[in-house]
């Protein structure tokens, strides 16, 4: 149960208590309105992590990209960018 | 974009098990809190590429199974005595108490419900005023927003209906209690990324300080885990003993501020029992004065344990061991043989993140 996946933020509904702010969230396919509260800077297109019907966190896509450089590091990117590319085909 | 293939990614794991190999000199043992991550290296077969001097010791980072026996007989009791709508996580409701689970209860004609969020169990109790509705609020940090926030909404909406019995745990004490132990032989952690995603890991620093141990705080898949591993081991093989972070698109070194505001609002520390372990001080978030109307343990009957067993179904169950990475689930002589998910001796069994269940599921032969 401590379970906590992301998805996609495709809609919010705005609400007078920011703690209360909700959204619908894409989970590959699946949607489900979640609580917004903890996520006040969470936008439409914005990738969330979801806890028990609760964002806790937006997930940064800079640092989630930046794994790349993690792998240069490692002087593996050639390889690396094989397996990129096979990813997205 | 697909935001979990390239941490699945077999190559790139095989690339950090090859750089893990070439800097790892000697042996280690290092402790991955989190039940979740004990789940994915048994899911990913992830020890097996580990050098063979490299072990992995499993850690109490299980919710469902710390969850102490007494808290379920008195939900359990709570249901079926005083007619109680009782609202659970779905994975709670197998886990053993003296008095059965939750499951049992329901069979016996109780109200239990599985709800998604702490917040539908909120929901149900105000269109439903008819009923008393209790939510069994779990977890450890990662969980604690959601509960505070139903507790917040709870009175909002003035419920005279609804109640919260709080068994909240805390990582950063257990780990100092393990540390404490004096056959404690574990020289790395790897923190749980998502109560960090909550808390932020400054409170590790003092810990990685003084027992001189680096913790790591880490991410659930296959590549995170082995990125973890890596920074450890790199830690421990030039005698450092820092706080790093190797889950960086998630977790922000202060956490989440908003929900640790409604936290410390909703909730304040206290001593707190942990299954298999025993009660470790200022371990645990009970409500705070301002929400006692809403706390099941102040407002609705408490229930007197006539017995003073221990906490585990069976005696013999040996979980409070695995909780503290002190054995591995294949030691215990009741593993895969009297013991197994459909018939479960300990919570440790019975939770999906459970290591005995972990080990269990992806074939883990019982000793012959
Ligand atoms: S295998 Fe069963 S009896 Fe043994 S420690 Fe695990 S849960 Fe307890």
């Amino acid at each position: 149960m401590c379970l906590a996946i992301p998805g996609k933020l495709v809609s919010v509904e705005d609400s007078t208590d920011p703690l209360l702010r909700t959204g619908e969230v894409d989970f590959s396919g699946i949607r489900k309105q979640i609580s917004l509260g903890f996520v006040p800077e969470a936008k439409i297109g914005d990738y969330v992590l979801v806890h028990v019907g609760t964002a806790i966190q937006v997930i940064n896509e800079d640092e989630a990209t930046k794994i790349l450089s993690y792998f240069s590091q490692l002087n593996l990117a050639e390889e690396f960018q094989e397996n990129e590319n096979t990813n997205k085909t | 974009m697909n935001l979990l293939a390239p941490y699945r990614d077999a190559q790139k794991v095989q690339s950090l098990a090859a750089e893990l190999a070439r800097i790892s000199k000697k042996p280690a043992a290092i402790m991955e809190i989190c039940g979740g991550q004990t789940h994915a290296i048994l899911k990913y077969g992830l020890e097996q590429l580990l050098p063979k001097h490299i072990e992995l010791l499993h850690g109490p980072g299980c919710p469902v199974c710390v969850t102490p026996a007494s808290i379920l007989d008195h939900a359990i009791w709570l249901c079926l005595r005083h007619n109680i709508t009782l609202c659970s996580f779905g994975d709670m409701l197998r886990v053993p108490g003296q008095l059965g689970s939750l499951a049992w209860a329901k069979s016996q004609g109780g109200d239990v419900r599985i709800v998604y969020s702490p917040l539908d169990a909120v929901e149900f109790a105000r269109q439903n005023p008819e009923k008393k509705v209790v939510f069994l609020a779990i977890g450890f940090e990662t969980t604690a927003p959601a509960n505070a926030l139903a507790a917040r909404r709870a009175k909002e909406l003035q419920l005279q209906n609804f109640w919260l019995l709080v068994s909240h745990v805390l990582v950063p004490p257990a780990i100092c209690a393990l540390l404490e132990s004096p056959e404690c032989r574990i020289q790395g952690f790897l923190a749980a990324g998502h109560v960090c995603t909550v808390m932020g890991f400054q409170e590790y620093q003092p810990i990685a300080k003084k027992y001189k141990v680096p913790i790591v705080v880490t991410g659930f898949e296959p590549v995170d885990i082995f990125r973890g591993i890596l920074q450890c081991i790199r830690q421990i093989e030039a005698g450092l003993a820092e706080v790093e972070n190797a889950y960086e698109r998630v977790v922000r070194p202060e956490g989440n501020p908003t929900a640790k505001a409604l936290i410390e609002e909703v909730f304040e520390v206290c001593d707190r029992e942990w299954r298999g372990i025993g009660i470790l001080p200022k371990s645990g978030f009970r409500l705070r004065d301002c929400y006692a109307e809403w706390d099941a343990s102040r407002k609705l009957p408490t229930f007197h344990q006539n017995s003073t067993n221990n906490n585990n179904l069976s005696t013999h169950c040996r979980s409070g061991e695995v909780l503290q990475g002190k054995i591995k689930p294949p030691d215990c002589p009741f593993f895969g043989k009297e013991c197994t998910p459909e018939n479960p001796l300990g919570a440790t069994m019975v939770s999906s993140e459970g290591a005995c269940a972990a080990y269990y599921t992806y074939h883990y032969k019982a000793k012959p």
